[in-house]
């Protein structure tokens, strides 16, 4: 593929979500300009709408961006490995893990980074667990691994509504709310930024290898690629930025399945193409969907899942309908 | 080039207990045909020298170096395999699905180059799919597929070509064109390995033969030595007529 044909999608991608952020910054309570915005994001203007600006809204919209950016990647890869569309960090109980992780070391009253590697720790255990049933004594096939994992997910989501039940009533708010995804909740966005940017250069190179893998594991062995490693770094990776993006901003759903499969239908099936440009296309949606959680019904603001959700599921089933 | 070798190999036929022991090096130059009855084996005998799937006993060798030692990625230089069945996965186009051939041959930051492009467009040519190019695979016909997969192990340009059913699907004319295709690869100096139905393709185009009994009892040679109708008439538990048509002898199943 000639360069220039992978490089203009991108950049009107990467356009859409600049967009995206601009319009985030400058919607909300308080109304600004354009001007205004620019203003503040260069460092002039007046100092109301610097802090307005720079402290409070771009942290959240660059979470959001990251978050939306890790989740779609991830969907994006967990769709490689399993040669099936409909595979995604929640539907394989990755995100269910990372859940109840972060969860029991916030009842356990744990704070920051601990909450972090306490959701990689979950999303991993569910990977193996996911991973080591389905291979049980048998074959190992995509759908085998698809059940494990929806029962898997099931079975967290169980777990959860136990841990809501157990919690004391003043921690509940929050923890229900970070469970249906919520951006307001973020903290600093950079290390969600940094393993988004990571994640893009590690799985360019790696690109045309998984493009031979989504034709099938015999395939792939036959033209070079070793299977098996090849896809135990798929699924370590996937837990690794979904757990990332559950600790900074909860459960969201429907990211990882819709944004990769829309941008399948128009830009093809290229994984180095198709990764970077999930990386922008869900950055952007899930900052689109945070600003409109914001000012929809305004004082108030919505779970950003919520919008993801209603947004999502739609779509998603008009797409599925489409295909036949 | 590298021959590919097969030391005492015995394949891994779940139930089976028995079996003789395969020695066996396809030479360049040489066209194998791999005869025998349903469920003999010749897909996972095939899977096996091609390393994907490990033998009970033996080993598989690609010149001096036992196959399991080299990486996927050199064997894929020098072997190419032409599966049975295909998976479809995610939707792609017939000329994406032939440029996949050049995966063995590309480094992880290099994009296909012109020439590449040019060598899978010559090999959809070769097969008589080269109109197609723009289509989805998941549009074509099962023998529009075949020559598809066929088209992808010539843009893989290796020295041994494994080939599990080549002419399933497709019509006459194109079992004659596929067959041609093969026989002039080994006359270009490569090495030729392939499963067939067709007794008569088989009597027709290939120069050694290996017969596949199921119970795992084998014997190979020259095909002159292996067309012996009573061995072809155990083998399939058949009976065969045979006639002679355009130099070569035909098999016809008996009636009853």
């Amino acid at each position: 593929m000639p360069a220039f044909d992978t490089l203009r999608p991108l950049a009107l991608l990467a356009l859409a979500g600049l967009g995206a952020m601009v319009l985030s910054v400058s919607v909300g309570s308080a109304g600004l300009s354009l001007a205004d915005t620019l203003a503040a994001l260069t460092g002039s203007g007046n100092e109301l709408n610097r802090t307005l600006v720079l402290e409070l809204r771009l942290p959240r919209t660059l979470a959001a961006f990251a978050t939306g950016g890790l989740l779609a990647v991830a969907g994006a890869l967990m769709q490689v490995l399993l040669r099936n569309p409909l595979a995604d960090p929640y539907v394989l109980g990755l995100s269910g893990g990372a859940a109840v992780g972060a969860l029991l070391s916030m009842l356990g009253g744990l704070a920051g980074a601990l909450i972090t590697a306490s959701a990689f720790g979950g999303a991993l255990l569910s990977t193996l667990m996911v991973f080591g049933l389905a291979h049980g004594t048998g074959s190992w096939t995509p759908t085998r691994l698809l059940l494990t994992g929806v029962v898997v997910a099931a079975g967290w989501g169980a777990i959860i509504t136990l841990l809501l039940a157990l919690a004391p009533t003043r921690e509940l708010p929050g923890m229900l709310y970070w469970l249906m995804g919520d951006v307001a909740y973020a903290g600093t966005p950079w290390p969600a930024f940094v393993l988004l940017v990571l994640a893009c250069l590690l799985v360019i190179p790696a690109g045309r290898s998984l493009n031979v893998l989504a034709r099938g594991p015999l395939q792939a062995a036959a033209l070079g690629v070793n299977v098996r490693p090849m896809e135990w770094a798929i699924y370590i990776g996937a837990s690794l930025l979904t757990a990332t993006a559950v600790t900074t901003a909860g459960s969201i759903g429907f990211v990882g399945l819709v944004v990769p499969h829309m941008l399948r239908l128009v830009l093809g099936n290229d994984q180095r193409m198709i990764l970077p440009a999930c990386a922008l296309g869900g950055g952007a949606l899930l900052v689109l969907a945070d600003t409109l959680a914001r000012v929809v019904i305004a004082p108030e603001q919505l779970p950003v899942g919520v919008i993801t959700a209603l947004l999502g599921v739609p779509t998603f089933l008009y797409l599925l309908y489409r295909s036949r | 080039m590298d021959t590919l070798q097969a030391r005492q190999l015995v394949i891994d036929i779940p139930g089976r207990t028995g079996g003789s022991p395969l020695n066996l090096t396809v030479e360049a130059g040489q066209v194998w045909g791999v005869l025998g009855p349903n469920g003999a084996g010749k897909t996972t005998l095939l899977h096996t020298l091609a390393g994907l799937r490990s033998p009970r006993e033996g080993e598989v060798r690609l010149g001096d170096c036992p196959l399991t030692e080299l990486r996927r990625r050199s064997v894929a230089r020098q072997l190419g395999l032409v599966f049975q069945d295909r998976q479809d996965g995610f939707p792609a186009t017939v000329l994406e699905t032939a440029l996949i051939g050049r995966h063995p041959w590309l480094s992880p930051w290099q994009m296909e180059s012109g020439d590449d492009l040019n060598r899978a467009e010559a090999a959809l040519q070769a097969l008589d799919v080269d109109h197609l190019k723009d289509r989805l695979v998941s549009t074509l016909s099962g023998g529009e597929r075949q020559r598809v997969a066929i088209a992808t192990v010539l843009t893989q340009t290796p020295d041994t070509w494994l080939l599990d059913e080549p002419t399933n699907h497709l019509d006459l004319h194109h079992q004659v064109a596929v067959m041609q295709l093969l026989k002039q690869q080994a006359e270009a100096g490569r090495a030729i390995f392939m499963c067939l139905h067709d007794l008569n393709l088989a009597a027709r185009w290939c120069d050694h033969l290996l017969l596949l009994f199921p119970n795992g009892e084998a014997c190979w040679g020259h095909a002159s030595q292996m067309l012996v109708p009573s061995a072809l008439e155990s083998l399939y538990n058949q009976k065969l007529i045979t006639v002679e048509a355009d130099g070569a002898p035909v098999f016809v199943p008996a009636k009853g």
